[in-house]
C-alpha cells in the first residue's frame, strides 16, 4: 500500500504537466473559440444570407459530427493533402472550432432572447447597431449566456482529454504513459479523474462567482 | 417642425397607413387618438423610422426622408433624425443594467460624445425636473412603472431633441401611477415642448393637447383644436368613438 502511494506521489510531477496542457487546451480552446463563435453569432443575426449560410452550415457540421472525429481529421487527415499540424495545434484549432459551434449558438441564442424593445430604445436614441450592440444588448445578453458558456467550457476541459488520441501530453495521456510504465493503472487513472474533478470544481466555482457578479444589478436597489 | 405628405405603410399586403398627410408646428401639443389597430402607433414608429415605411414623406427640422426608399440606404440620415426625434414608449424600455442615471446619460455619453460629467450633471437635472431627484442610483427593476416611465421621459430630454414623440405612455401603467407621468407630460407642455402624444386618456388629450387627431382604418379622419373636437366632432366616426370611449369610461369609474 505505502509503495503504491509513494508510486502515485512519485507520478505526480508527470500528470502535473498533463494539466499544464489540459489548462492550456481548454484556456486556448474557450479563448479563440469564444472570439470564432462570437463572430459566428453575428453572423447568423446579420441580414446577409450567404454570412448566414456559412454560419448555419458551420455550425450544424461542427456539432452534427464527433469531436474526435474532427481531432483525427486535423491530425490523421489533414496531412494528406498537404497540411500537417503538430499535436498540440492540432488539438487547439480543433477544439476551438468545435467550441465556436456551440458558442456561437448559446450567443445567438441570448442576443435574439433580448426583447426587440431594447434595440428601439437605443435606435430612438439614435445609437449604430454596432453602438447598440455593445452597450445594450450584449451586457444583458451575456448575463443569459453565462450559465450555458460556463456548462460549455467544463464540457471542454473533459473533452480534451480526447486530445489523448492525437498524441498530445495532456492528463490522460501522461496518465496513460504513467500507467503502461508502472502497470498502475487504476491508480494513475484514479489520479487523473480526481484531478479532472478538482479542476471542474474550481471552473464550478469561479462560475458561480462569476454569474452572482453580472447579477448584480438583479439584487441592489 | 414635422412635416409628413402622403405616408403609407403596408403590412404582409395590409395597408396599415393609407396616404397620411400631417404637419405638426413648433411648440404644438398634438394628440393622437382613434380606435385599437387604426393605425396611430404604427404612425408615430414610422416618424422616426422605427416601422419603415413604404411610401411617402417625412420632414423633422432640416432632415427630410423619402419613405419610398430603403432605410438601409440612408442610415446616416435616419439616425441624424432620430437625434432629434425623443421617443417615449408604452413599455419604457429602458436598459435594465444601467441605472436611472445612466440611461439619461447613454445618449448624451455614446451618441453626442459629451464629457460624462457634462452628462452627469444634466442626468442628475432632468431626474430631478421628472420628480427622481435620489434616484439617479436606482435600477429601472426598482422603480415603479411610472418612475421608470419618468426616466424614460428624461432619457429622451437628454438628446435635446426638437420633438418628442409618446407611444401610448400611460397604457402600461397601474391607475394610480398614470397621474404622475401625465403632469411630467403637462409640465413639458407648458415649456412649449412639440409633442405628438399616441393616447388613450381622453381628458389628457383635451386638456394639454392644442390639437387632436382621429385615426380610424389608417387614415385621418378628423382633427382639429382639442377642446373644439371634443365637444363638437363633426364626423361620425368620431362620434361613435368618443361615445363609446367616454360610456366605457364612465362604465369604469361608477
Amino acid at each position: 500500500m505505502e509503495e503504491k502511494l509513494q508510486l502515485v506521489l512519485s507520478s505526480t510531477p508527470f500528470l502535473l504537466q498533463g494539466v499544464y496542457f489540459t489548462v492550456g487546451l481548454s484556456l486556448g480552446g474557450m479563448l479563440f473559440g469564444f472570439l470564432l463563435g462570437f463572430g459566428l453569432a453575428l453572423m447568423r443575426l446579420s441580414r446577409f444570407k450567404l454570412l448566414n449560410g456559412f454560419a448555419r452550415v458551420y455550425v450544424s457540421f461542427f456539432r452534427g459530427t464527433p469531436l474526435l472525429v474532427q481531432l483525427f481529421l486535423m491530425y490523421y487527415g489533414l496531412p494528406q493533402v498537404g497540411i500537417e499540424m503538430d499535436p498540440i495545434p492540432a488539438a487547439l484549432i480543433g477544439l476551438s472550432l468545435n467550441m465556436a459551434a456551440y458558442i456561437c449558438e448559446t450567443l445567438r441564442a441570448a442576443i435574439s432572447s433580448i426583447e426587440r424593445g431594447q434595440w428601439e430604445a437605443a435606435a430612438s436614441i439614435g445609437m449604430t447597431r454596432v453602438q447598440t450592440l455593445r452597450r445594450a444588448i450584449l451586457p444583458q445578453a451575456m448575463r443569459t449566456a453565462l450559465p450555458p458558456l460556463g456548462n460549455s467550457f467544463t464540457s471542454l476541459v473533459k473533452d480534451t482529454s480526447l486530445a489523448a488520441t492525437i498524441q498530445v501530453p495532456e492528463l490522460l495521456r501522461q496518465a496513460q504513459l504513467v500507467s503502461a510504465r508502472t502497470f498502475e493503472i487504476f491508480a494513475m487513472y484514479l489520479s487523473a479523474a480526481l484531478i479532472y474533478w478538482l479542476l471542474i470544481s474550481v471552473l464550478a466555482h469561479l462560475q458561480n462567482r462569476l454569474e452572482a457578479r453580472v447579477n448584480r444589478h438583479e439584487q441592489e436597489s | 417642425m414635422i412635416v409628413v405628405e402622403k405616408l403609407t405603410k403596408q403590412f404582409k399586403g395590409q395597408t396599415v397607413l393609407n396616404g397620411i398627410d400631417l404637419q405638426v408646428e413648433e411648440g404644438e401639443v398634438v394628440a393622437i387618438i382613434g380606435p385599437s389597430g387604426s393605425g396611430k402607433t404604427t404612425f408615430l414608429r414610422c416618424l422616426n423610422f422605427l416601422e419603415e415605411p413604404n411610401s411617402g414623406r417625412i420632414k423633422v427640422g432640416d432632415i427630410e426622408i423619402d419613405g419610398s426608399r430603403p432605410l438601409s440606404q440612408q442610415q446616416g440620415l435616419v439616425r441624424r433624425l432620430r437625434q432629434q426625434v425623443g421617443f417615449v414608449f408604452q413599455n419604457f424600455n429602458l436598459f435594465p443594467h444601467r441605472t436611472a442615471l445612466e440611461n439619461v446619460t447613454e445618449g448624451p455619453i455614446v451618441v453626442k460624445k459629451a464629457p460624462r460629467a457634462d452628462a452627469e450633471a444634466l442626468g442628475r437635472r432632468l431626474l430631478a425636473k421628472v420628480g427622481l431627484a435620489g434616484k439617479e442610483s436606482a435600477y429601472p427593476r426598482r422603480l415603479s412603472g411610472g418612475q421608470q416611465q419618468r426616466v424614460a421621459i428624461a432619457r429622451a430630454l437628454a438628446m435635446e431633441p426638437q420633438v418628442i414623440l409618446f407611444d401610448e405612455p400611460t397604457s402600461a401603467l397601474d391607475p394610480e401611477l398614470v397621474g404622475e407621468v401625465l403632469a411630467t407630460i403637462r409640465g413639458l407642455a407648458e415649456e412649449k415642448r412639440t409633442m405628438v402624444i399616441v393616447t388613450h386618456e381622453m381628458g389628457f388629450a383635451r386638456d394639454v393637447a392644442n390639437r387632436v387627431v382621429f385615426f380610424d382604418k389608417g387614415v385621418i379622419v378628423e382633427q382639429g383644436e382639442a377642446k373644439a373636437l371634443f365637444a363638437a366632432p363633426r364626423e361620425e366616426r368620431t362620434r361613435q368613438f368618443l361615445s363609446k370611449f367616454l360610456s366605457d369610461g364612465n362604465a369604469a369609474r361608477s
